[in-house]
This record gives C-alpha cells, sequence and structure tokens, in this order.
C-alpha cells in the first residue's frame, strides 16, 4: 500500500476544502487566534499587512520563521505563508516548516523578474495571483494549485479585484463559446498551453479553486466577490487594519457563506466600527501597484 | 430518498456531483428550515471549526444535533468525520461536535499539508477491490466505542467507521471518478435506517 504526497490531486484537494471560506492576513499568533475564533478557513502569516508594506516601503520579504511557527502553534486550521515571486528558496524554507499553503505573492518584492517558481518540485501546494486567463493558465502550468484574482492590496479599494475577476470569467465564458479549431489560436493570444485552454473550454471552469483578494474591506465587498463567482475570499490588511477586527472578520465569514441572501449580510455590516482607511487605486502611481506583478 | 449537503463551507459542489452520480438529487442546507425536507444529510470536507461555528450561528447546530440523535442517517468525510464524532482530540478549544458517533477522533492526525496522501486502501463493503483513498490533513479515529464497526484502516489507524445511520471517513472519495463510498451510504446506510425508522 503506497502512500503518495504531493500528488496534484491532494495539492488541488486542499483548496477545495478551503471554498467558501475566509482566508486571512495576521500578522502574529494573537492575530491569529482572532482569526481561528471568527471562523477563518485559514491564516495568511506575514510580517506586514499589505498596508504597511505599503505606507512603510522597502523591500518586502518572506516572514520570519520563529513568528511563522508561532502561528502554527497557536491555531488548528492551516497556515498559509508568502514566498517572493522567483524565490524558490522562501519557497523551500517555507516547505521545511511545514505551512499548509504557499503564496507566491506580487506583494512582497519580487526577487525574479522574469520567472516564478518551478512549483511542480514542491510537495506543499502553491497559490498564485492572476489579473486575467493567460496569467492564471501559466501559473497553473508552472504548477499552482490555487489561484487568487489580484486584487490592489493593502488599499481597501475593491474595484481591481472587481475587474480581474471579470476578466478571468470573461475569458473563460469566451472560450466556451469557441470552436474547437479555434482553440489553437485562443491558446496563442492568452499566451497559455493549448491543453489547459482546452481543459477550460470544455469545463467552463479554471481547473484549479479560484479565490479572490486584494482590497476586500467589508461584508459587501465579500459577498460581491462571491457573487462574481469566487471560490473564497482572501482579506489583508482589511480585518487588522479596521476598528473592530474580531466583529469585521466574523461579519466577513458570514457574508461570505450567505452572499446570496442580502439580509444576511445587512445584518453583518451593522455596527461593525471603522473600516481601514481606504487609498482609491487610481491615485497610485502606477510602480505603486502591486497587481502589476508578476506576467 | 431526499439527501441535503451541508453547505455551509467546503467541498460542497463534489459531494453534489458524487451523489447524482449515485441517482439521488440532493439539495444544499444552508437554513433551518431547508432540514425538514431531507431524510438524509452529508457533510462535506472543509474546516471544521469553521462549519461547526456557522452552524451555531445560524440556528443549525441543535437541530441537527437532534435529528442525528433521532435516526437522521448521515455521511461525514474528514471535517464531517470529525464533525460526528462525540469526542475529539488535538480540538480548537471549546470546539462542538454535532456529535452521534460514539469515537474519539484525532484532528489532522496524518500531519499536516506537507504530510496529505493518497493511498489504495480495502474497504469494508464485501468487495475485494481497493480504493483510492485522498487524504488531506486528515483526521483519524483513535478510540471506537460500542456499536461502531471500523470499515477501513491505515497503517492500524481506524480511517471509515459506521454505526446503523451514521458512515465517517477520514478521506475524500468526492474528490475521486469513484463513486462506491457514497452508493455504500444511500444503499447499506441511509435506506436501511430509514426503513428500520420507518
Amino acid at each position: 500500500m503506497a502512500e503518495v504526497t504531493g500528488t496534484g490531486r491532494v495539492k488541488r484537494g486542499m483548496a477545495e476544502m478551503l471554498k467558501g471560506g475566509v482566508i486571512m492576513d495576521v500578522v502574529n499568533a494573537e492575530q491569529a487566534k482572532i482569526a481561528e475564533d471568527a471562523g477563518a478557513v485559514a491564516v495568511m502569516a506575514l510580517e506586514r499587512v499589505p498596508a504597511d508594506i505599503r505606507a512603510q516601503g522597502g523591500v518586502a520579504r518572506m516572514s520570519d520563521p520563529d513568528m511563522i511557527e508561532k502561528i502554527q502553534a497557536a491555531v488548528s486550521i492551516p497556515v498559509m505563508a508568502k514566498a517572493r515571486i522567483g524565490h524558490f528558496v522562501e519557497a523551500q524554507v517555507l516547505q521545511s516548516l511545514g505551512v499548509d499553503y504557499i503564496d507566491e505573492s506580487e506583494v512582497l518584492t519580487p526577487a525574479d523578474y522574469k520567472n516564478h517558481i518551478d512549483k511542480w518540485n514542491f510537495t506543499v501546494p502553491f497559490v498564485c495571483g492572476a489579473t486575467n486567463l493567460g496569467e492564471a493558465l501559466r501559473r497553473i502550468n508552472e504548477g499552482a494549485a490555487m489561484i487568487r484574482s489580484k486584487g490592489e492590496a493593502g488599499t481597501g479599494d475593491v474595484s481591481n479585484a472587481m475587474q480581474h475577476m471579470r476578466e478571468i470569467n470573461g475569458e473563460i465564458r469566451r472560450l466556451s463559446s469557441l470552436r474547437e479549431d479555434e482553440l489553437y489560436v485562443a491558446a496563442k493570444e492568452l499566451q497559455a498551453p493549448y491543453e489547459l485552454v482546452k481543459e477550460v473550454a470544455e469545463k467552463g471552469k479554471l481547473p484549479v479553486v479560484l479565490f479572490t483578494a486584494g482590497g476586500i474591506a467589508t461584508p459587501a465587498d465579500a459577498a460581491l466577490m462571491m457573487s462574481m463567482g469566487a471560490d473564497g475570499v482572501f482579506i489583508g490588511s482589511g480585518i487588522f487594519k479596521s476598528g473592530n477586527p474580531a466583529q469585521r472578520a466574523a461579519a466577513c465569514v458570514r457574508a461570505t457563506t450567505f452572499w446570496d441572501d442580502p439580509k444576511v449580510v445587512a445584518d453583518a455590516s451593522r455596527g461593525l466600527g471603522e473600516a481601514m482607511v481606504g487609498i482609491n487605486v487610481a491615485d497610485l502611481p502606477a510602480p505603486h501597484r502591486l497587481a502589476d506583478r508578476g506576467w | 430518498m431526499k439527501v441535503g449537503v451541508l453547505a455551509l463551507q467546503g467541498d460542497v459542489r463534489e459531494h453534489i456531483s458524487a451523489l447524482i452520480a449515485c441517482g439521488v438529487h440532493p439539495t444544499t442546507i444552508r437554513r433551518t428550515a431547508e432540514l425538514d425536507h431531507i431524510d438524509a444529510l452529508v457533510i462535506p470536507g472543509g474546516e471544521s471549526t469553521t462549519i461547526a461555528q456557522l452552524a451555531e450561528i445560524f440556528g443549525l447546530f441543535a437541530p441537527i444535533k437532534q435529528r442525528i440523535a433521532a435516526g437522521m442517517p448521515v455521511y461525514g468525510s474528514c471535517a464531517g468525520m470529525i464533525l460526528l464524532a462525540n469526542e475529539i482530540t488535538e480540538a480548537k478549544d471549546d470546539q462542538k461536535t454535532f456529535g452521534g458517533l460514539d469515537i474519539t477522533v484525532k484532528r489532522n492526525a496524518f500531519g499536516r499539508q506537507v504530510d496529505s496522501f493518497e493511498s489504495d486502501i480495502s474497504f469494508d463493503d464485501g468487495s475485494t477491490d481497493l480504493i483510492r483513498a485522498v487524504f488531506i490533513r486528515a483526521p483519524w479515529v483513535e478510540r471506537v466505542g460500542k456499536g461502531v464497526r471500523v470499515l477501513a484502516r491505515v497503517d492500524d489507524h481506524a480511517v471509515a467507521v459506521r454505526s446503523t445511520h451514521l458512515l465517517a471517513t477520514s478521506f475524500h472519495p468526492e474528490l475521486t471518478a469513484d463513486h462506491r463510498i457514497h452508493r455504500y451510504f444511500i444503499d447499506e446506510v441511509a435506506k436501511p435506517a430509514l426503513q428500520k425508522v420507518q
């Protein structure tokens, strides 16, 4: 009876178990406990939330292993962590720490402006960001087992997440409408492998779970993204940069489950106090836009 | 027979597909009133802490617990197994379960995600064919009480168990195209249990 680890099914299956849930950014064990108590399906351990990375500038890197281990010890839910784009050694370190998922993330400063990590070489699964279908399929081709649409992290402005979700799902719908002999050119245009393009055209969905991320700050934002077809939601700065993190976190979890019931979303939205201070994406100069990182 | 899938969080869609392949037309369950229309329930894989909390918040926890106690057939995979256990270890503080199965389940017993695996195992439903089992941060059963039968093991750890009306697996048959476990639940657990109640 051979037990095989790190198979595609095990990696992608892990993401299936997170569906309908909220994954929350946390920077220490206390925040991780608050997230778990609020019903998060997983936490993302990182040193600074995107809003602070944005405010403080500098190079953003993988978190301190001590901090990740403290978070792992504090909660029973899955713990994810971020590696820089292309930084396969950071990814090896995170795998050796036993993190449950690695986010090869544009929120950190890229280590390689040409290549992403070859994710097939790892036992631990990866989630990667994408602004469009071609980008999503290139990441899947490199071994990503889960995709999240990119938003503009650390802004509290949901417009980019919305745009990218529409983009990805719009392109999937378009593929489904093509004749089979048109898929070759579609693959060329998407700059994605033909086999993956064909699979998406047939199934009408990505072969992996699609979450959304970036700029989600309220229960209604979470419900909006679910109604756009997201399988679940990442919330970064939106929770712990707000006035009442515990309550806001629980409210976002409720709104994610009942995204299609405005009464529940309304109840979840009551009396949450201050949301995070927002930045309009349009006010950000192009070099400071994180979603443009990755290719 | 009307089967519901608890749809608060987790891989609901996969269970629905598996049940449809077995010829039943499942409905999703998120509200208390929806429970009244089903004869049997499937609790999907997912995060057991999240599912339990959402069940509590939306008023499903007590009704499901009561239905289970009254004999409603239920199948739970992974998180679903945890939620059916009377007792759990490695739990989050104050983590609650619906209970009903007299077993002690150890959460994340096989380890973290890097230890998640798949394997061919035998399943005691009368067939000698092996079944492809996918274990993801999977629990195992540490103690089996009276009236609970072990149907599958991995390295001496019980990974599938049943009582008269409840079935639980550590692994995720819904992630494979082999629907033997779902069929077993419908034909060998739910149908006989419901006949007995009538």
